[in-house]
């Protein structure tokens, strides 16, 4: 919006508030001298920051609220190590045998990976992530349904960009994205929806696929399927039935 | 390792910006109770999120959560674009109403019944995007560049929100005789 009067009044502002160079403020001076509409913004500008300067106005802190961020943090604070950390070797060969039985996987066709350590961290921190996500209010960062709304909201927060599918015309719609953290680096999750139940989906670019063939596996009580495709890792964690979220991958990868 | 590692700790980086997420917060909420949660739960976001930041407007990083957050909050009375799930246990006669309306009304009031702070009640009675812009600029003294960054927009958009904010301001003080 350009205010009334005279297309300078934003630069009067500008000036006023620091952000106009040498050059700029010497043009402007030249300009105010006729300019009447800029001589009484610059007043209205003045008796805005002497009412600025009212007592109490700037609210910091209570010392209680501190107090409890402190504590917060501290309880917040164990995160999963990253991978290839801190995993002990020898537990390299275990496989994530859960609810999510090896007939299913086999049915479904997907290849029942034996996790390595880097991946048994990251099933550790993928569901943490998504039970943090169900928090209230962490779910989102951008809330739309709209996939033009919600992969634009990536670019510049991310250093990748992430494919953002609309797979609402098979019953799992768009429900927004959020900024993540795993496996040490900042990732893409896309949120969608099964009915009640939320599907996080975690982006994120790969050097090499580490799971070419999808994976599945299943982790208190969530299941989560993973798999490569064009550079990125995919992992998708929710707490609907295994067979449905099979459904979800598959459905993602189908689609163009 | 531990000298440099403790240097760039959250607690050292983050938190002393505890402060300006909290006046932000207050601000945008316009109740103390409402922004306290707001603060815990971008400070929990930022921790998330430290490990990938790279910046060094670690303020400017924090303000930008802390409105995310605010917005969040505030999302049940805005338009969104899709009706927040159904809570599990909170269905139709919980108790939520009652214990939402209490919190303000005091508060309004003693904004009211002192004078001294009619140039408070005269900023919490601006648009929220246009509050925030005053607030970061004239509070926080944040650059254009910076708000710009943390509200998301244009910069040409917080010079056209600043100018509107500034002058709802002046006005609304002219007419209660406060200039």
């Amino acid at each position: 919006m350009t205010p009334a009067g005279c297309d300078k009044v934003l630069l009067v502002q500008a000036e006023f508030d620091g952000e106009l160079d040498a050059a700029q403020a010497v043009a402007l001076a030249q300009h105010r001298e006729t300019c009447s509409v800029c001589t009484a913004a610059a007043a209205k500008l003045a008796r805005t920051r002497a009412l600025l300067r009212a007592p109490n106005l700037y609210q910091p802190a209570p010392e209680a609220l501190q107090t409890r961020v402190v504590e917060r943090l501290a309880t917040a604070r164990p995160l999963p190590p990253a991978p290839g950390t801190a995993v002990s070797r020898w537990r390299w060969w275990r496989p994530a045998v859960g609810g999510f039985g090896l007939g299913a996987a086999v049915a479904a066709g997907l290849a029942f990976l034996v996790l390595m350590p880097a991946q048994q961290s990251l099933l550790d921190q993928v569901v943490a992530g998504h039970i943090r996500a169900l928090q209230p209010g962490h779910l989102e960062d951008v809330a739309s349904s709209d996939r033009h709304t919600v992969k634009p909201w990536f670019d510049g927060r991310l250093d990748f960009a992430p494919p953002v599918k609309d797979l609402g015309a098979a019953g799992f719609p768009l429900k927004g994205g959020r900024l993540d953290y795993l496996g040490g680096r900042a990732v893409a999750a896309l949120v969608y929806q099964r009915d009640k139940h939320l599907i996080d989906l975690f982006v994120w670019p790969e050097k090499r696929a580490t799971t070419p063939t999808p994976g599945a596996a299943e982790q208190h009580g969530y299941n989560v399927v993973h798999w490569s495709a064009g550079g990125m890792a995919f992992w998708a964690v929710s707490d609907v039935e295994a067979a449905q979220l099979e459904d979800f991958a598959r459905t993602w990868r189908a689609m163009p | 390792m531990p000298a440099s590692s403790r240097d760039h700790s959250f607690e050292a980086v983050v938190l002393p910006h505890l402060d300006a997420a909290y006046n932000l917060a207050r601000w945008l909420m316009r109740d103390g109770a409402a922004a306290e949660d707001v603060v815990q739960e971008a400070m929990l976001r930022a921790l998330s999120y430290f490990a990938s930041f790279r910046g060094f407007n670690p303020r400017g990083w924090l303000l930008q959560i802390v409105r995310n957050a605010a917005y969040d909050a505030m999302a049940p009375e805005r338009e969104r674009q899709f009706v927040p799930l159904p809570e599990a246990g909170a269905d139709e006669g919980g108790g939520l109403p009652d214990l939402v309306a209490p919190e303000e009304d005091p508060e309004a009031a003693l904004i009211r019944a002192r004078d001294h702070c009619r140039v408070h009640r005269l900023i919490a009675e601006l648009p929220v995007e246009l509050r925030e812009a005053l607030v970061l600029r004239e509070l926080e003294e944040l650059s254009y560049k910076e708000i710009a960054e943390i509200a998301g927009i244009p910069i040409g958009t917080v010079m056209s929100r600043l100018w509107r904010a500034r002058r709802m301001l002046a006005d609304a003080a002219q007419r209660e005789g406060a200039l």
